[in-house]
């Protein structure tokens, strides 16, 4: 069946007017990905929440250092004991705490980073904290697999918390 | 017909979103704030409204990607009884206010803090959102990135006709 080209061009122009007039909720609902989103990190370097509690819990392993590079105001509700608090990885304050935090460390420490604002497609802090690392030359630094956020993926599951700064 | 509706949705809007706590269908934890524009926030106050509560951050994408939802809420189902409330949990109230001003939010917002999060179960990822009837009861919860069209259905159960 032969379409003429007023038809076509019809239902071009409904197809048209209806993808602008739900791209605001499509944005809402599936809007874009942070540029420095924590997924571009290697998985080698994802580290699953049940392999740190188990690695913390080896007598005589090397203590990983343990950065939360994201609020404060979550930190200051719940942390991993143990866990620093070294600035949001997404604003330039928070990368050169994090930078004066490890400056001294040697290079080969094991760094574990995590954030857990929000899932991890989202998160703005992540990327650039690791990459931050990575520029200084470590390269022994793990990232903290919290899918959703820190109360989903570690404290709802009954794993340690801390309070306070 | 209209509560069995609103129970199948709650249903599946908590299996979806991970959204069981002790804080549903009890009494939401009362506080007052003074919000950005410097007026007293009072949540015992808004008893008779239904309050839509969100804690959001500058830093959470999926808050911001519901925010211009919000906004169309508080217009069209402000007169059928519905209050917005933001709670923001940035560490720095600068950059609050700065999005607020950006977005011109039409509805208040105030600064969170630990003690507020922990009131509410802990906010430990964003966004979280709560909907409070006009009984000052949470009927519902959200966390983290939500499917809005079913968050809407259920709010507008909560809403005078």
């Amino acid at each position: 069946m032969k379409i003429g080209w007023v038809a076509r061009s019809g239902m071009i122009a409904v197809f048209a007017f209806t993808f602008f007039l739900f791209l605001p909720q499509m944005q809402a609902q599936f809007g874009p990905v942070p540029s420095a989103s924590a997924l571009s990190i290697s998985e080698t370097h994802w580290l699953k929440p049940e392999a740190l509690l188990r690695l913390q819990q080896i007598k005589g392993a090397e203590k990983p250092l343990i950065l939360q590079v994201g609020s404060h105001m979550l930190f200051a509700q719940a942390h991993i004991p143990g866990s620093e608090y070294a600035g949001p990885g997404s604003q330039p304050a928070g990368i050169q705490k994090l930078q004066n935090r490890v400056n001294a460390l040697s290079r080969k420490k094991l760094i574990v980073l995590y954030c857990g604002c929000c899932p991890l497609n989202r998160c703005p802090n992540l990327g650039p904290a690791f990459a931050k690392l990575s520029e200084m030359g470590f390269t022994n630094v793990k990232v903290l697999y919290l899918a959703e956020n820190f109360g989903a993926d570690w404290a709802d599951k009954g794993y340690p918390v801390e309070q306070g700064d | 017909m209209k509560l069995l509706l609103f129970l199948c949705v709650g249903v599946s809007a908590t299996e979806s979103q991970v959204a069981v706590t002790s804080l549903l269908h009890n009494e939401a934890p009362q506080f007052t704030r003074t919000d950005l524009e410097n007026r007293k926030l009072d949540l015992r106050a808004l008893r008779g409204k239904v309050v839509l509560l969100n804690f959001w951050a500058t830093w959470c994408t999926s808050c911001q990607l519901e925010m211009p939802r919000f906004i169309v809420w508080q217009s069209q189902y402000g007169p059928r009884g519905l209050q917005i409330i933001g709670i923001s949990m940035d560490d720095d109230p600068a950059l609050a206010r700065k999005l607020y001003g950006k977005l011109k939010l039409n509805y208040p917002v105030a600064m969170g803090d630990d003690k507020l999060g922990q009131l509410y179960g802990g906010v430990l990822g964003l966004p979280l959102t709560f909907l409070i009837d006009a009984h000052g009861k949470v009927q519902a919860q959200f966390r983290g990135e939500t499917d809005l069209d079913l968050m809407e259905e259920q709010l507008k159960l909560l809403l005078r006709p």
